[in-house]
């Protein structure tokens, strides 16, 4: 029994170690001096000044928080719509086509979506003049493609949660349904939402394939810049950038763990 | 009307039917349109789809439309045996990255479900951050590790286990790492969804009983968890057999993925038709592990 308790105790000290120690050694290698990455040459900042002076990192960093943020709003809203659909509308014509749909956009390996969205556009092009060139705004609808699946599964576990008994009791009460989604359904589920939002924004600003793939001359997105910098091996201003963006994402995930904290079972993501 | 009622008398809800309408028809002309198109792209002529890379563009232009229908892509997909090897290794890398995904997160989901609840939501939280972090940052963190200067070797060089390098970087091994890594969270999630939801205190009273712990736990907990297993099983094998920047920055030389061969298929050879063709082929192997997935979801829900 006790040998049980100490194997399955040192898998999970294994699992977590396994988990942070990447993490971990890319932050102590960004205050590294030493140009040759792996050896240790002292204490310094230089690759955060380096980083600093980088237009070109800065452009792409900016025009990705920018796709983002579109993303992860249009997505969270369709997201929430599609949500509701399935878990308030019963039975409906076109239902097992959606489930199957959100089931995909979920588990589709990135490449496959990449170059058949691509395509599309090239396609819409031919036949509607749209969109002429490719650049910002193709990633950004390909990205609210995908992110609103994800943002759909977090929303969904809120509602199926949800007492729905509150929302039919206000309409008996004569609450028009419109009003009952923004005063009753909306707050319900807004920490859903806004869990949503952030993985929306996350996986936007994580995505490399599917905007290599319908990006266009001058849109590089930082995910795009950053593997064309370290398809060539490991440089030491990525791993100053690394370590702010491990420290920007650790802060606001716990912070957010910490607010939410007295609310009844925080969601999974 | 699309979403036609099939339960009348309930006008209540009669809003969200016409406001669903526009995600739906966006997920469906951004997500299920372009199938179509690659399908339809994959039977055309690869000569004349074979353009220089300046004239990408022009070849967009004159259109889809003019092109023959050819089965040579799918032709010269099955008789060059390159690409059946690939697509096998990608399947059995993926597979084998899911088997030991299984094997690391089934034991740490086991493990969080059991702990009080404060100590469970620390615990949770350790496993979704890393999964907030960029993925590509991610994975390139074990380029600095593993890399034949890199942080391992280093250690081991220093502690005098071996003597020179080891090659650890840019092969199948990296690979493994660099999935099983990347794809844990998403293993263990639906895993703990899933064990939460037991009495796994009454598993703990069986065993109390007489029934030996091992005994309780291949007849009754590993059964009860088959959804959560098929959940993060096919979140898993799903995406990793399709999987690119991971074999593109860990992989070596020698490494076989079906998703590097199609992105050198698309932006290095330019070959369109054929790319197209290797996406259908791996979306068509990729269609029953899907239904499946969905399946055990559908029952999961009406649980």
């Amino acid at each position: 029994m006790k040998n049980r308790g100490l194997l399955m105790l040192g898998i999970v000290t294994f699992g977590y170690a396994f988990l942070y120690v990447p993490l971990i050694s890319v932050i102590v290698y960004s205050f590294n001096d030493s140009r040759l990455v792996t050896l240790w040459g002292g204490f310094s900042l230089r690759w955060y000044g380096v980083l600093l002076e980088d237009g070109e990192v800065l452009a792409a960093a900016w025009l990705s928080l920018k796709i983002a943020t579109i993303t992860a709003t249009v997505s969270v809203i369709f997201a929430t719509l599609l949500a509701l659909g399935l878990n308030r509308l019963g039975r409906f014509q076109g239902r097992a086509l959606l489930t199957m749909i959100m089931t995909g956009l979920l588990v589709l390996p990135e490449i496959i979506f990449g170059i058949s969205v691509l395509f599309l556009f090239i396609s819409m092009g031919e036949w509607i003049g749209w969109p002429t060139t490719r650049g910002a705004t193709t990633i950004t609808i390909a990205h609210i493609t995908f992110a609103t699946g994800f943002a759909a599964v977090v929303i969904r576990t809120r509602l199926g949660a949800l007492d729905q008994s509150l929302e039919e009791a206000a309409m008996d009460l004569g609450a028009r349904p419109l009003r009952t989604f923004f005063d009753i359904t909306i707050p319900a589920i807004a920490p859903a939402m806004i869990a949503g939002w952030l993985l929306a924004f996350t996986l936007s600003l994580d995505d490399v394939v599917t905007a290599s793939f319908v990006s266009g001359p001058g849109s590089t997105t930082l995910p795009m810049l950053i593997f064309s910098k370290v398809r060539l091996g490991v440089t030491p201003d990525v791993n100053a950038l690394a370590t702010v963006i491990i420290v920007l994402v650790s802060v606001g995930v716990v912070l957010a763990a910490v607010i939410t904290r007295k609310k009844p079972k925080p969601d999974l993501a | 009307m699309i979403f036609q009622d099939k339960n009348p008398g309930d006008g209540r809800r009669q809003w969200l039917r016409y406001a669903i309408s526009v995600p739906y028809l966006w997920v469906l002309l951004f997500f299920v349109a372009p199938f179509f198109i690659i399908l339809k792209i994959s039977f055309a002529d690869p000569i004349v789809a074979q353009p220089p890379f300046t004239a990408l563009f022009d070849w967009a232009k004159t259109g889809f439309e003019q092109l023959q229908i050819t089965y040579d892509n799918y032709l010269f997909l099955i008789q060059d045996r390159f690409y059946s090897i690939i697509y096998l290794s990608s399947l059995k890398m993926a597979a084998v990255s899911t088997l030991l995904c299984l094997l690391l997160g089934y034991p740490m989901a086991y493990f969080i479900a059991r702990q009080p609840d404060r100590r469970r939501n620390i615990l949770l939280l350790g496993i979704i951050l890393p999964f907030w972090i960029s993925f590509l940052l991610r994975v390139y963190a074990w380029m600095g590790l593993l890399g034949t200067h890199g942080v391992f070797n280093n250690i081991l060089m220093a502690l005098g286990i071996i003597d020179s390098p080891v090659q650890m970087l840019y092969n199948d091994f990296a690979v493994y790492v660099g999935i099983v890594y990347s794809y844990l969270p998403f293993m263990i999630l639906p895993l703990y969804a899933n064990l939460a939801r037991m009495n796994l205190d009454l598993h703990d009273a069986a065993s109390d009983l007489g029934a030996k712990p091992w005994q309780v736990f291949l007849d009754v907990t590993l059964p009860q968890s088959k959804p959560g297993i098929i959940g993060g099983c096919m979140l898993v094998f799903i995406p990793a057999s399709g999987e690119f920047v991971i074999p593109a920055l860990l992989g070596g030389s020698d490494t076989l993925m079906i998703g590097a061969v199609l992105w050198d298929e698309f932006f290095k050879n330019r070959d369109w038709p054929v790319a197209s063709a290797v996406s259908v082929i791996l979306l068509l192997i990729l269609v029953p592990p899907m239904m499946w997935f969905q399946k055990s979801q559908a029952q999961q829900e009406l649980e």
